[in-house]
């Protein structure tokens, strides 16, 4: 194709996107209980595939033909599961313990309204208050075995220990910014929809809504290896922490920037990044003019982690939207930022072909 | 009983800040209009209702106390579109990371409390709790447009939205001390079907949560007879079982110790006894926290009582009440003050009080 | 208004003891009030001009009291043991040097310590006047000291002791000096005790039962290395007080304020003080209360011997408190 159809082909980030995206937000899919993201993206997907099914552990893998001969293989991931919690103990008058499910930071907890079980009842965790607390008691964090979720007194028998829980939060757009939970990966997965309903025709789109990818990376690794990719692309968010640093000199341990763009992994502690794909993300970003940036080096990982290493190994490469806050209530990311990730990956497939993999790694 | 839910659930998705409790004083001055005689503004900005009686002038009058105001934030500066803040009342930082607020500039924006990763922050605040000037608030908006909307010295909410849950509880922000307007409210309600010969002063203070400002200067004008502070007190719960904390349901509770009249407390127990309302003792051996605390040495000295209405998550945006405890609150004002006799200021002493438990 | 301020400060004069700065003020106050007294706790109050059509009764307020010392106990050898007035902090005490009210000399000195990178508590260090008994001591108990540290003049910025808050009594002299044809009825109150609760304030307020409060008082800055996180700067205006540790501006004063700042062009900051309070807190709580709010001169190193302002500042708040006095003030 030539590059301006690619242009005019290139998925819209628009109303109607957006509010998907808002659907997918709200939507509670704790990882091990990923039914409702996983309804959303089955009905969203069906009619656009050509093989749909949910394998073992609740991944939906899609199979999506191309229009030429002895197409390559690409898979592309994004993980529906959120982390959130658990409830594990029924301590009477609506008081629950709970556990976290995936990684949250203990003093993002306190005072916040959240949702449980299948029917979304609202109930809150709760904080001593600060008059019955000392100066020094305030200087650490509270710990998580002494809070509890508050379903509110009286006689509620509609939850139940086992049952998952989220924060309340409810997506809103801010000017330029989307504000909602769990927009890490719910934006890989509105990301992955737009794909599946128009794929570029060069290739054989594998698109994996894996589960489970927060406690351990799970659901890629069986999806990888039945679905047997020629290359692999994982489509995730990643934290922006480019706050300033408490004593305003400059600060060198971003991550990654909002409004710069589409993060390109290059090594992260799960995956070194294959540089032949880096390099034609690159190029196709400088060729069409789309703004990306290069996630630092250092920890945290994707599906990459578990995909590329399975059965004789699979060429990957992550690419994130960047977004403030992840693993908390409510993260931030700028629109433009999805728009330019939306337009780097399908332009990257749709010029893509196994010349990029001629050379060796 | 719907209506004043709703009322409550109105006053607590408003800001009114100590010091800037205008939004709050127009409802609450609405709800009180249509049930009192006079009403109008104390100079630093309390609400002053008075529901006269019918008894011979000079007539004696009670002083219905309850702070209007609620705690939040300020903004104190703008670091690259992201605004530093501090506290207006006690806020204890853990609460805030992840917080909603609206944050009131030139026009309201929604906000997000945020924390920076730990290895942004000074080595003392990593893995503690953070403390409160080294959080920002984030709008979303870019730092040029964040310059346009908003300055120093703006406010910020908590934007929790009233949530109703189990045990018909209502769960959100500023029900500290928003429950205790509706009390006085729900008071006011039921005096409207009842006969009494003691002026009724319904006040909304100000500034309660960081000067007492309300509670020293209200009844210097209003010179009451006896002045009653409504307040919330700590409801049991995660975290919160000691002597200091009542059954949440459980009815109001009625202080005992220096701030409050042995005699007033007494008038009140008796008359919760005889009306069979469930109410709870507290027992608070000093300041008892509220505008009590101020009235009662105002001027030549007022006698003062305290009634508490028990709260779970004090000073958190998610600050639980049951309507139960409301309504016996202001139902127990109401009953109290139409059975004071017009000499009931002869009979009180300061004397030993038998409590008789 | 520089030599003005020179006089004020190298006056001493800790909280009860201000009789002497009492004295000075007056001097420049007299002959433009209408009416001046002295009240029980001190305060100098100097009433200007009646209330017109729109006007208030207006309540204006710098403390003249400064921090200081008191002797507890002088022992056998001469030295005289101290305690505190106001809020001095003891790291700025060692080595500092004290002039008592009788014009003594004194330094303080402070007993061994056991890590040098310590600092001295306050009953470990005494004050030394150069006595060798309790005999031939020029001071005893109950005797009062201000710190010593003369007047510095470096341009645009002015170094002192006691520039809170002398620096403020200076923009109220001037601001009266100033002030022709206003709709109110004024006060000014320089008044005692401020650093030990307000004191003076408090009575002053009660006294004069104004219908608005507007206290004038140091301010601290942010404009230091690694300093205290406070969009407050050095010459960039009076700061129009917001906040501070123990009061609510009124939203309405400080509108006025700004609009009036803005009006008249004078640059200005708004203050948000995270500790700290001043008169204003009492005139505000006074009887039946009042609108009150503060106009605040930036000041660097705060209660210490060498605090630093800006005298582009100081004549920027005199602007800005004379024209808000000179026009009718809308409460409402």
């Amino acid at each position: 194709m030539k590059n301006n159809e690619i242009l005019s082909q290139i998925p819209e980030i628009g109303e109607e996107q957006i509010k998907l995206l808002e659907k997918l937000s709200n939507a509670v899919s704790v990882s091990g209980d990923e039914s409702e993201v996983r309804n959303i993206v089955m009905e969203e997907a069906k009619e656009f595939a050509d093989n749909i099914r949910v394998d073992a552990l609740g991944n939906v893998l899609v199979t999506k033909k191309a229009k030429v001969d002895d197409p390559v293989r690409v898979m592309i991931a994004a993980h529906m599961d959120e982390v959130g919690f658990m409830l594990v103990d029924d301590e009477g008058e609506g008081l629950f313990k709970f556990e976290i499910v995936g990684g949250i930071d203990n003093r993002q907890l306190v005072g916040k309204p959240v949702l449980v079980g299948k029917e979304k009842l609202p109930g809150v965790i709760g904080a001593k208050p600060i008059h019955l607390t000392t100066a020094d008691e305030r200087k650490n964090p509270i710990p998580l075995d002494s809070l509890r979720i508050d379903m509110g007194p009286g006689n509620l028998k509609k939850c139940k220990v086992g049952d998952r829980a989220t924060f309340a939060t409810r997506f809103e757009t801010w000017g330029p910014s989307l504000v909602g939970k769990a927009l890490d990966d719910r934006l890989g997965v509105a990301t992955l929809i737009e794909l599946v309903k128009h794929a570029p025709e060069n290739i054989e789109l594998l698109a994996a809504f894996t589960v489970q990818e927060e406690n351990g990376l799970r659901g890629a690794r069986i999806a990888a290896y039945s679905m047997n990719p020629e290359v692999a692309f994982v489509l995730d968010s990643t934290p922006a922490n480019d706050l300033p640093v408490w004593d305003e000199e400059e600060n060198g341990r971003y991550n990654v920037k909002l409004n710069h763009g589409p993060a390109i992994y290059r090594l992260d502690a799960a995956t070194l990044s294959d540089p032949r794909l880096i390099d034609h993300l690159v190029k196709v970003g400088d060729e069409f003019k789309i703004p990306y940036q290069f996630r630092q080096p250092g920890k945290g990982g994707t599906d990459a982690g578990a995909i590329h290493k399975q059965r004789g190994g699979i060429p990957s490469v992550s690419i994130s939207v960047p977004g403030r806050y992840a693993h908390t209530a409510v993260l931030i990311a700028r629109k433009a930022d999805w728009e330019n990730t939306m337009k780097l990956i399908f332009a990257s497939l749709a010029k893509f072909n196994r010349d990029v993999l001629s050379v060796d790694r | 009983m719907t209506e004043l839910k709703e009322t409550l659930k109105q006053l607590i998705s408003l800001p009114g800040l100590s010091g800037y409790e205008a939004p709050a004083r127009e409802v609450i001055r609405a709800a009180w209009e249509p049930l009192v005689d006079e009403i109008s503004v104390s100079p630093i900005g309390s609400l002053h209702a008075l529901r006269r009686g019918i008894g011979p002038e000079p007539r004696p009058s009670i002083l219905l106390a309850a702070h209007m105001d609620a705690i939040g934030l300020m903004v104190t500066g703008i670091q690259e579109g992201l605004l530093r803040f501090t506290e207006v009342g006690g806020v204890d930082p853990r609460i805030l990371p992840g917080l909603r607020v609206t944050v009131h500039g030139r026009k309201d924006l929604p906000g997000l409390v945020v924390q920076p990763p730990d290895y942004l922050l000074e080595p003392a605040q990593r893995g503690k709790s953070v403390g409160m000037d080294h959080l920002f608030i984030d709008t979303g908006l870019e730092e040029d447009e964040v310059k346009e909307l908003v300055r120093i010295g703006d406010l910020a909410s908590f934007a929790q939205e009233p949530l109703e849950l189990s045990g018909k509880t209502i769960v959100g922000h500023s029900l500290d001390n928003r429950v205790s307007v509706a009390a006085i409210t729900y008071c006011l309600q039921e005096l409207q079907h009842m006969v009494h010969t003691w002026d009724v002063w319904a006040v909304a203070t100000v500034q309660e949560e960081e000067t007492l400002g309300g509670g020293f200067t209200s009844p210097f004008e209003l010179n009451p007879t006896v002045a009653v502070a409504i307040d919330v007190t700590f409801a049991k719960g995660p975290g919160a079982n000691d002597w200091r904390t009542v059954g949440l349901s459980k009815g109001p509770t009625l202080a005992w110790g220096p701030n409050a009249h042995p005699y007033i407390h007494k008038k009140f127990l008796d008359m919760a006894e005889q009306l069979e309302i469930p109410y709870q003792k507290e027992y608070v051996p000093r300041h008892s926290g509220t505008d009590a605390y101020a009235m009662q040495v105002v001027a030549g000295g007022f006698p003062t009582m305290v009634i508490g209405i028990p709260l779970r998550y004090m000073h958190t945006p998610v600050e639980m009440i049951a309507l139960k405890d409301m309504e016996r609150a202001g139902r127990l004002l109401a009953e109290t003050i139409v059975r004071l006799e017009v000499d009931f200021m002869e009979k009180i002493t300061w004397d030993e009080v038998k409590d008789e438990e | 208004m520089k030599s003005l301020i020179k006089k004020l400060v190298e006056t001493v004069g800790p909280s009860g003891y201000e009789l002497k700065i009492r004295e000075v003020v007056r001097a420049e106050v007299e002959k433009y009030a209408d009416e001046i007294s002295v009240d029980a706790m001190g305060n100098l109050i100097v009433k200007k001009g009646e209330k017109k059509e729109g006007g208030l009764k207006v309540m204006l307020s710098a403390h003249i009291d400064e921090i200081g010392v008191m002797v507890t106990h002088v022992d056998k050898n001469g030295f005289a043991r101290f305690t505190t007035i106001g809020g001095v902090r003891p790291h700025t005490c060692y080595g500092s040097r004290v002039r008592f009210l009788n014009g003594t000399a004194g330094v303080i000195g402070g007993e061994r310590l056991d890590d040098a990178n310590h600092v001295h508590a306050i009953e470990a260090m005494y004050i030394d006047v150069g006595a060798s008994s309790v005999e031939d001591c020029p001071v005893k108990i109950g005797d009062v000291a201000a710190f010593d540290r003369p007047f510095e003049d470096l341009g645009n910025r002015l170094i002192s002791k006691a520039m809170d808050d002398r620096v403020c009594a200076a923009v109220l002299i001037e601001t009266l000096k100033n002030v022709k044809n206003s709709p109110h009825e004024l006060y000014f109150v320089f008044s005692t005790q401020e650093e030990v609760g307000l004191r003076g304030a408090t009575t002053a307020a009660y006294a004069i039962d104004p219908d608005l409060g507007i206290a004038s008082d140091v301010t601290m800055t942010g404009d230091t290395p690694r300093g205290m996180k406070m969009d407050v700067a050095l010459g960039k205006g009076p700061a129009i007080k917001v906040k501070d540790g123990g009061m609510l501006a009124d939203p309405k004063v400080v509108d006025a304020m700004v609009q009036c700042a803005q009006k008249h062009e004078i640059p200005y900051q708004l203050e948000v003080l995270l500790g700290g309070t001043t008169d204003a807190k009492a005139m505000q709580i006074s009887r039946a209360g009042m609108p009150a709010g503060c106009v605040s001169v930036p000041t660097r190193y705060v209660h210490t011997p060498s605090e630093m302002v800006d005298i582009n500042d100081l004549n920027n708040a005199v602007k800005l408190l004379t024209a808000l006095i000179s026009e009718p003030i809308n409460l409402a």
